[in-house]
């Protein structure tokens, strides 16, 4: 049964296709009788772009698993100077963005405008809130004298010192990465609000909230490997 | 007939607009949001116990489930064109290769 819901919207396609009239190309999902609009292009064209997301922070990764295979102690120590309950309170904030995006793609399909507008808007608000509590948290670092290239930090283990390194190197990178996600919900916020990115015209919509997920999906595994290394 | 399995995934619209994509119930969106919570919790919880050898790989396959939620669910992976779904395999895969490759010549350094 479980695979036969993979193939359910290539059945209803099928079946459904001949019912409408929007010229005889249903061999992919790309024809709401608009020119030039190929959905199916334009999401492998966003997975392409997200492997290579993938494979920046994926170098980044095994940077530093390598690095916990020799400096296990070293990171351990480095990971008990973070702070859990705040990186936990994050990481619920990301991922309850993660699934308001994904009910504001959900509500446009169904052609719900308003009610999509209202949870991207709620979206660019946790993206607010999970930068507040990062730039807080780094603050916190740099009031205990742990920045890059501190005299402090140069002071410690070889091994704290790579995992303060990465951690700034991947969360800021991932920050970044945050800034850039809320920026283009709001972009795409201004096109559901001018008309370019509509019920049937939807494509646009998706892709950002792929990125979204993406981004998501990196803080999923940043997480448990720099707070929960005790 | 693609409705009967679709209990959750809710088809309503399915006749007004013909082709258009997979709709997912507001309500699995939220469960699999609900999941994901959970399992943050409950990595959190394993590594407040102190389970020395046993935290990261915990994590980890912590991790690689909610990742797969993520991706199935709100990435609409599981209802996407067999087209993507080779291309996301190929991807993933692409990476996998690069770790096992990297470890495989660290562990024997």
């Amino acid at each position: 049964m479980s695979d036969t819901a993979g193939m359910s919207d290539t059945a209803v396609m099928a079946g459904d296709a001949p019912g409408h009239a929007a010229g005889g190309h249903d061999d992919h999902h790309g024809h709401y009788g608009v020119p030039g609009y190929d959905p199916l292009a334009w999401k492998m064209g966003m997975w392409l772009f997200l492997f290579t997301e993938v494979l920046l922070f994926g170098a980044l990764f095994i940077a530093f698993a390598a690095y916990l295979h020799t400096y296990t102690w070293e990171f351990a120590r480095g990971s008990k100077q973070l702070n859990i309950p705040v990186g936990t309170f994050n990481t619920l904030v990301l991922l309850t963005s993660s699934m308001t995006v994904a009910v504001a793609i959900g509500a446009m399909q169904r052609g719900k405008k308003e009610l999509a507008i209202k949870l991207l808007d709620f979206t660019v608000g946790c993206a607010v809130v999970f930068c507040i509590i990062k730039a807080f948290e780094w603050g916190g670092k740099f009031e205990h004298h742990i920045y890059p290239g501190s005299p402090h930090l140069a002071a410690k283990e070889l091994g704290q010192q790579i995992y303060f390194g990465l951690y700034f190197t991947m969360t800021g990178l991932h920050a970044l990465h945050v800034i850039i996600g809320a920026a283009l919900i709001l972009w795409c916020r201004a096109r559901i609000k001018n008309g370019t990115v509509t019920q049937d015209r939807i494509t646009f919509m998706d892709n950002i909230g792929l990125y979204w997920h993406l981004v998501d999906l990196v803080w999923i595994f940043l997480f448990p490997l720099f707070y929960l290394l005790h | 007939m693609s409705q009967a399995d679709n209990t959750t995934a809710v088809a309503a619209h399915a006749d007004d607009h013909h082709d258009e994509p997979h709709l997912i119930a507001y309500s699995t969106y939220i469960l699999i949001w609900l999941a994901l919570c959970t399992l943050t919790l409950i990595t959190v919880g394993v590594a407040m116990v102190d389970m020395r050898h046993m935290a990261i790989p915990v994590a980890l396959l912590v991790a690689c489930i909610k990742s797969t939620l993520v991706l199935l669910w709100f990435m609409h992976v599981k209802f996407e064109n067999r087209v993507l779904w080779w291309f996301i395999i190929s991807g993933v895969g692409t990476y996998v290769i690069f770790v096992i490759l990297t470890f495989a010549d660290y562990a024997y350094r």
